[in-house]
């Protein structure tokens, strides 16, 4: 086969029912090019994406690669032209392990015992990148962030020429992503190119040399990187400008709402991966919890809101225990939760949006009266989730599993902070937001902390942590490094924590 | 009393060949994901398809091959419907049963009450067959029983240890995922659902010209249904398929064995789904087992390409 040299996508429209997703969209990228994609939840990038690999058909337009047309019935062909993707949710079997999800459908694997064949080529792989997985792992095993190793070396190994990343990452910590860029520029330097989706400026800016603009299904600027400032390209996105930093009320932290202490947990495979934590989260304030993903925070967060067993240890809210209760009983003492993984716990992915909205209070006054749901009500309550937080959807009869990745995670923040909780849990809740969703979405928590509820911030972005929080926990290994008065620490030193390393500077300490 | 052993364990190993080839049949289409409950039809099918063509040849292994085509061939009506036209897979595999069922009776009429003059007899392996008791029960018995276990054994190693394996199970797992990496998960999804009618022809082709050499109607008695329940004690595992099968097979003998003690033998026909309900029990007392006891993901649910 030969290289791609240049590749075009000419005129590319393609419409879901009710939602013209893309409008004769225009794309070139040539060998070497590292194309940053940006826009908007919901823009269109990720459908656009799927185009190029074969998964979707345009309504209009086509493909032309080195002058001559190619035409995708299926992944398989755009796989043969050396196009490789990853995609924004992953795209990996739960149950089986890496061995197998690297092996599937990969050619060169040989028929007989490929898990033995593909056991060699990871090692190699993974030493040449950097990228450590244990490959007899199951993925239901792995974290987030080990997860996304898999699927980057699922295409490393297959040689893309052209490599498209839908928001990779999303769930990597910035020393990981730092290495995945090196292997970007590693790549670019054999004479691959790459096709760079993400809602961190940043990252666009610093490893992309061009970038192209979405919004609402249609290209809105084209530029060189050297051309443009964040600014500009903030401002072609969401169409203004971005207010900077936030405003936060001044509110005096009261009693403590959140007492854990000594808490174990056990990981799914029965070791313990939280060991003795302890820490208060006080009214009034919001409390973060940064650390690299996979050091122990989703079971601590399933601990506390009840979707997991504790080991030992007590958890307390507003001085009376809850360890161990069930998760309804959790919620209906106050605590709400924004989890992880959005699509498989935060909504019913199959059911309407109106339906997704009333989650967990379904069962109560005014959206169902004993038996019978009250469909009114809950339709009127979609529609002000829709108005208030900004989402953008056909309708609110959709199934959600039809929303952009952003949006559906509007809904439930939506859903959660309507609530009015005492306390709210919130994992990585920006994750995978246009800066503009990802601002708002800020500016709720600090609303929901300013009505003096208080907010447990589970998050990978320092920047992030550093903007809303009042106070942050290191997070390694299942235990609390230290905590930080954000206003008067240094991000090195959070960073040395991550890593491992004891809070030294006494100083710091609150 | 070791006649009595002997024979009894004989009859077990002939009462699981039919279960363990139409299980293995159903665990390769559970494995992508297509739920197929007409197993009891397309055995009838096969049942009365390669006693025709013993009948009219003479020659059983004709016989065999022309069951395993006719599997396979009625069960593409269930691929159709279910994969081409995301129909109910519970509503297909109900009007499968029906539909083999039906037509086994209808072709079968003419034949009832006129044996075969030949069926599948018994093949004696050399020395092997000497050895006390295992000797008769293993190595004395006729092709279908050497067939299935080599059967049982290939389909094992496929699943497990080649790449079609990994393809057929994250099918079944993740469609989604199969597809963005090449797979033609409709394709896939198409030949499982005909390997399991291929193998319930086959087991109904045992029934009619070796287990017995007449045909009677509605001579599949359950079966069919007994092999929906064992693929679910096998856990969807080929290995375990084995065990479930002459488990299951051994159960059937005792009814009759049973019987004449006075001990009810509709009783004794509850045992398949009574252990199966067993299994699941015990396994889900335990988080682990219950791990072990999920079934293929998307068991049961249309995949619509392009949708998310
Ligand atoms: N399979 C589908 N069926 C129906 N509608 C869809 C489908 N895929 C995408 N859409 C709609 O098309 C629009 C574009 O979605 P797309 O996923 O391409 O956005 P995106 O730019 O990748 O957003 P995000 O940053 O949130 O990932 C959205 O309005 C979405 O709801
Ligand atoms: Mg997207």
């Amino acid at each position: 086969m030969e290289r791609i040299e240049i590749l075009e996508m000419k005129d590319i429209t393609k419409s879901f029912i009710g939602v013209k997703a893309n409008q004769d969209v225009n794309l070139v990228i040539e060998k070497g090019d590292i194309l940053g994609l940006l826009g908007e939840n919901g823009a269109g990038k990720t459908t656009l994406m799927n185009v190029l690999y074969g998964l979707y058909h345009p309504d209009k337009g086509h493909i032309i690669v080195n002058g001559k047309p190619l035409y995708l019935r299926s992944p398989k062909d755009s796989m043969k032209a050396g196009i490789g993707m990853i995609h924004q949710h992953f795209m990996l079997v739960q149950k089986h392990t890496v061995l197998e999800n690297i092996a599937l459908g990969f050619d060169e694997a040989p028929f007989f015992f490929p898990q033995r064949y593909m056991r060699k080529q990871i090692e190699e792989y993974s030493q040449k990148f950097g990228l450590n997985v244990d490959p007899n792992k199951k993925i239901w095993e792995l974290s987030a962030g080990e997860q996304q190793r898999v699927e980057i070396l699922k295409t490393l190994i297959r040689n893309a020429d052209l490599l498209i990343m839908d928001e990779p990452t999303s769930v990597l910590t910035p020393q990981e992503a730092e290495e995945l860029f090196d292997i970007l520029r590693k790549m670019i330097n054999n004479g691959h190119s790459v096709i760079l989706i993400s809602h961190k400026l940043e990252e666009i800016t610093s490893i992309c040399n061009r970038v192209m603009v979405m919004r609402k299904g249609k290209v809105t600027g084209t530029a060189l990187i050297k051309d443009v400032s964040k600014v500009d390209l903030a401002r072609m996105m969401i169409g203004r400008e971005l207010s900077g930093s936030l405003e936060k009320k001044e509110v005096k932290p009261g009693k403590p709402m959140l007492e854990v202490s000594n808490l174990s947990v056990n990981s799914d495979q029965g070791l313990p991966i939280v060991q003795n934590l302890g820490f208060n989260v006080l009214w009034g304030e919001i409390f973060g919890i940064a650390g690299v993903s996979g050091n122990g925070q989703r079971e601590m967060v399933e601990a506390i809101t009840g979707l997991r067993k504790s080991v030992t240890g007590s958890v307390s809210l507003e001085g009376k225990d809850i360890t161990n209760l069930t998760a309804r009983d959790i919620h209906n003492r106050g605590i709400s939760h924004v989890p992880e993984e959005r699509i498989k716990f935060g909504t019913v992915a199959n059911l309407p949006f109106f339906e997704n909205s009333v989650l967990k209070k379904h069962h109560k006054t005014p959206f169902s009266n004993r038996m019978l749901m009250n469909y009114p009500n809950i339709r009127d309550h979609a529609k002000n989730l829709v108005a208030k937080y900004n989402v953008d959807a056909a309708s609110i009869s959709v199934p959600v599993k039809n929303l952009s990745g952003g949006n559906i995670q509007k809904l439930i923040l939506g859903r959660e902070i309507s609530s009015e909780p005492n306390l709210l849990i919130a994992a990585h809740p920006t994750y995978g937001l246009d800066v503009g969703a990802a601002e708002f979405i800020r500016k709720e928590l600090i609303n929901c902390r300013d009505r003096g509820g208080s907010v447990l911030l589970v998050s990978e972005d320092l920047e992030e942590l550093f903007q809303v929080c009042d106070r942050i926990a290191v997070m390694f290994e299942g235990r609390i490094m230290g905590i930080v008065d954000p206003n008067n620490c240094n991000i090195d030193g959070i960073g040395l924590m991550m890593a491992g390393l004891e809070q030294q500077n006494q100083g710091e300490n609150i | 009393m070791l006649e009595i052993l002997t024979s009894i364990l004989v009859r077990t190993v002939v009462a699981g060949t039919p279960l363990l080839l139409g299980t293995m049949g159903e665990v390769v289409t559970e494995r992508a994901g297509i739920l197929n409950l007409g197993i009891e039809g397309m055995m009838s099918f096969g049942a009365v398809t390669g006693f025709i063509v013993t009948f009219t040849t003479g020659n059983p292994w004709l016989g065999m091959m022309a069951a395993i085509i006719a599997g396979a061939l009625i069960s593409l009506i269930h691929a159709f419907v279910t994969v081409s036209l995301r129909a109910n897979q519970v509503v297909s595999g109900l009007a499968l049963t029906m539909l083999g069922i039906g037509l086994s009776g209808l072709w079968g009429k003419p034949y009832i009450g006129r044996p075969l003059s030949v069926k599948m007899h018994a093949i004696e392996i050399p020395f092997l067959s000497k050895i006390p008791i295992l000797g008769k029960v293993l190595f004395y018995q006729d092709a279908y029983f050497y067939l299935s276990v080599g059967l049982g054994i290939l389909v094992w190693f496929v699943m497990k240890h080649t790449k079609v394996g990994i393809t057929v199970r994250s099918v079944g797992e993740n469609p989604k995922a199969a597809e963005t990496m090449g797979i033609n998960v409709t394709m896939v999804k198409y030949l499982c659902v005909m390997i399991g009618g291929a193998f319930a022809g086959m087991a109904g082709a045992h029934l009619s010209t070796a287990y017995s050499k007449s045909w009677i109607e509605g001579m599949t008695s359950g079966r069919g249904w007994i092999v929906i329940a064992l693929t679910i004690f096998a856990l969807w595992e080929p290995s375990k398929a084995f065990i479930g099968a002459y488990v299951f097979g051994g159960i059937f003998v005792i009814q009759y064995v049973l019987q004449p003690l006075g001990i009810s033998p509709n009783l004794l026909a509850m045992l398949p789904y009574l252990t199966t309900l067993g299994v699941l029990l015990f396994y889900g007392l335990s988080s682990k087992g219950q791990r072990k006891m999920s079934a293929p993901a998307t068991l049961g649910e249309p995949y619509i390409r392009g949708s998310r």
